[in-house]
């Protein structure tokens, strides 16, 4: 297993844990670091497996650090909406209720 | 029930991920050492900015407009209320004169990484995104310290400067459609056209980073 698969499968496991603590927290700060964890092990994938054969790619390197910085700004926005939904309903959870 | 549902679907997933990227097929594409090829007409010698900033450009372009959008949404959610002012608690910790003083001595030194980064992006490791993101750390560093107000409403000066970046980059976009391709540049250019949209990017990046934390700061900071 050389190192680039060895960074993609950290980044698959990542991923999946991030999935499951979307699915799973409640709380929704939480639930935004799980979402960055799943981004994380997405960009972890991507150059991974780029470089699986040894040899740095530059194309996927440039891709995920657009992605990150896309991810920074979505984090902070999601931050902001989180925020506005505590200051209206004074809950930062989602209600469970669908007719709502 | 659902935690052990949901804890057994991420385990497939992982070892179905796995076994695939085990099996999976060398690339057909050698994507590196096309950019390789062509880093000579590109304008800059390190290939992640020639990628950023050259082939693939417009996603460059697609991203400063995307922070952009985020930072706007952040406007227009508004402030909160001050009827609400009871139920956030100031969290923050007593600003020490060392912290005060320590920022004060970091800040010329991050401005002055930010712009080492920026200009060795052309040829090593470094560029627009990572000396922004000094640049915001500096911000943010200030506010933490109490060294400088959040924003409360950005202004004239301050809007140009959030959207500059993105502006230049369009106008070279659209002067390069007028020649050709979007953001494909002449080659004897190139260099100095990276250079002047790295420049708004870096101005522009580490307004929108300083600004999406310290334009969510705002509330807190009336408090005290």
């Amino acid at each position: 297993m050389t190192a680039g698969l060895l960074f993609a499968s950290v980044g698959v496991i990542l991923f999946a844990l991030g999935v499951a603590g979307v699915l799973l927290l409640e709380h929704l700060l939480r639930r935004i670091l799980a979402f960055n964890i799943m981004g994380s092990g997405t960009f972890l994938v991507l150059v991974g497996l780029a470089q699986r054969n040894g040899i740095a790619d530059p194309v996927p390197q440039a891709m995920v650090l657009t992605g990150i910085v896309v991810a920074v700004a979505a984090t902070a926005l999601a931050l902001a909406l989180a925020r506005r939904l505590y200051v209206l309903t004074g809950k930062l959870e989602l209600s469970q209720d669908d007719e709502a | 029930m659902k935690r052990l549902l949901v804890v057994l679907g991420a385990v497939c997933l992982i070892v179905l991920l796995l076994g695939a990227m085990h099996d999976l097929a060398p690339a057909s594409v050698e994507l590196h050492a096309a950019v390789a090829a062509n880093l000579t007409a590109s304008g800059v010698e390190h290939p992640v900015t020639a990628v950023l900033l050259n082939f693939r450009g417009y996603d460059t372009l697609l991203e400063i407009a995307v922070l952009l959008l985020a930072l706007i949404v952040i406007l227009a959610i508004g402030r909160e209320e001050a009827s609400n002012a009871e139920a956030t608690v100031d969290v923050r910790l007593l600003v020490s004169p060392v912290l005060q003083t320590l920022a004060k001595l970091a800040t010329p030194l991050m401005i002055m990484v930010a712009f080492y980064l920026l200009w060795a992006g052309s040829f090593r490791p470094g560029g627009a995104f990572q000396a922004g993101a000094v640049l915001a750390a500096a911000a943010v560093l200030l506010h933490l310290a109490e060294l400088l107000p959040s924003w409360q409403s950005p202004g004239a000066r301050l809007r140009l400067g959030l959207a500059g970046g993105f502006l230049i980059f369009l106008a070279v976009g659209a002067g390069s459609l007028m020649q050709g391709a979007l953001l494909e540049y002449p080659l004897e250019q190139a260099g100095a056209l990276i250079l002047l949209i790295e420049s708004g990017l870096t101005i522009s990046l580490g307004l929108i980073l300083a600004g999406l934390f310290l334009l969510l700061s705002r509330d807190d900071g009336e408090t005290s």
